[in-house]
């Protein structure tokens, strides 16, 4: 057991029923937080396109009208932030990952998210299969506005969210894992919340 | 630095608090002895875990506070209806053990490698605090890198290290905006950090000065916004945002 913190008792904000929800070290918010490595892009619907690519390659692209157009899902999840705040049942209108990569012929293991701005991250293409991830465009019933990453972003939420990337553009489909921004700046490659996979070594 | 701030596994590790002291009526400093501190870089953070006697345990992240080569410290203010901070910033004194681990984060750092690029360090409310581990460790490091910090602060009585600040190096000027309560005959800026404030407090574009930002979310992203707009490059800046964090 840790060692005790004298005259500290906590608030214990969770419901029994939401603690089973809510991983080791994390906390409920009905806030959401905002965090970002820079200056929220603004890319204008008319430009926006979103690419699957590979070897540079762009195997299939999409613009805003055509996502719009594919089949979407309503998705209720818990996401969870490595600065420890988690937020249960969000909703979210979202393309599944499934539903863009179904008539790609690709030999990717791995993925790579590009976005506006320069970010990237990095996670196996087995975790972003089988309804696990999706291209999210609307955050309760509302356009997703541009701070938590509108027009558009990726939705992981069983890894942490900043493997959900904001203002995402495309994925780079790759034969090896390749880090992505907070991935070289310390944080852990894969990002398991439910293992506590915050940073390099955990 | 970049790219290897966290070696190897990040373990917890037992501080004991050596200083307590009030910055504010709502923000205190907390200097730490951490016995196996690996050093840290200005601008990273570290994370607390507090544990109840039942086991129940809480952990945050808070920016260091002093400068690399400096004991530990962390400046925490309080948020009223949080659950760590009131606990660290009243019920904390000297001589208590807390658990960390640490230093994180390699992004938003600053080493002093680089003498030429003039930094322009943009703060709202405790966002100060990483910016004061950049500035002490400019003094430590002798070094003449040209800093503007501009600080966004509810009123005088809120400005945290204000002496400190006050008695900043030639080279570094800090230039306060206060937003709802002004001192009689203040003669300094009144309001939010704006576009026309940044026009005439920050560095020119062409300077490409190195960026940074950090304070509450709202705050963020009009500063990164309204710099954006004035030209500076947005791979240039860098932000942090807070806000949010505790559970309300």
């Amino acid at each position: 057991m840790n060692p005790i913190s004298r005259g500290f008792h906590g608030r214990r904000h969770e419901t029994a029923a939401d603690t089973a929800r809510v991983p080791p070290g994390q906390h409920v918010t009905s806030d959401f937080p905002v965090l970002s490595a820079g200056p929220t892009p603004h890319t204008a619907l008319p430009d926006w396109t979103f690419s699957l690519r590979q070897a540079g390659t762009d195997l299939r692209t999409w613009t805003w009208p055509e996502l719009l157009a594919l089949p979407a899902e309503e998705v209720t999840v818990d996401i969870h932030c490595v600065t420890r705040w988690s937020k249960l049942d969000t909703r979210w209108k979202a393309v599944s990952i499934d539903t863009l990569l179904a008539d790609i012929a690709h030999q990717a293991t791995f993925a790579l998210a590009f976005c506006d701005g320069g970010y990237t991250t990095n996670m196996p293409l087995a975790d972003l299969t089988a309804g696990q991830a999706w291209v999210a465009y609307s955050y309760d019933d509302q356009p997703l506005p541009p701070e938590h990453g509108g027009p558009a972003r990726l939705l992981v939420p069983h890894l942490y969210f900043w493997k959900s990337a904001k203002w995402v553009r495309g994925l780079d489909l790759l034969a090896a894992d390749e880090p992505g921004f907070w991935e070289r700046y310390g944080y852990h490659n894969y990002g398991d919340p439910w293992r506590e996979q915050r940073y390099a070594g955990d | 630095m970049a790219g290897t701030a966290v070696r190897g596994r990040l373990t917890w590790q037992v501080a004991t608090v050596e200083t307590v002291r009030d910055e504010t009526a709502s923000v205190r400093t907390i200097g730490l002895a951490v016995p196996d501190w690996a050093g840290h870089t200005a601008g990273q953070h570290l994370d607390v875990r507090l544990t109840a006697e039942d086991g129940y345990s809480a952990e945050r992240s808070y920016s260091i506070a002093s400068a690399p080569g400096e004991p530990v410290a962390i400046t925490v203010e309080r948020l009223d209806d949080g659950e760590v901070s009131p606990y660290l910033t009243e019920e904390l004194r000297s001589g208590d053990e807390i658990e960390i681990r640490g230093p994180i984060g390699g992004y938003f750092i600053w080493t002093g490698d680089d003498a030429a690029t003039p930094l322009l360090l943009v703060a709202g409310g405790s966002g100060v605090v990483p910016f004061r581990s950049i500035i002490r460790h400019r003094h430590n490091l002798g070094s003449d890198v040209s800093v503007r910090l501009l600080y966004s602060a509810r009123s005088l009585p809120d400005v945290i290290y204000q002496a400190e600040l006050d008695d900043a190096d030639d080279g570094v000027a800090v230039i306060y905006t206060l937003t709802r309560h002004q001192p009689p005959g203040w003669a300094g800026h009144t309001g939010r950090v704006d576009r026309r404030l940044l026009a005439e407090a920050a560095w020119p574009a062409q300077r490409d000065p190195l960026t940074f930002v950090c304070g509450p979310t709202p705050f963020v992203e009009a500063v990164a916004s309204g710099l954006v707009e004035l030209g500076y490059p947005a791979g240039l800046i860098k932000t942090e945002r807070f806000g949010g964090t505790e559970a309300p």
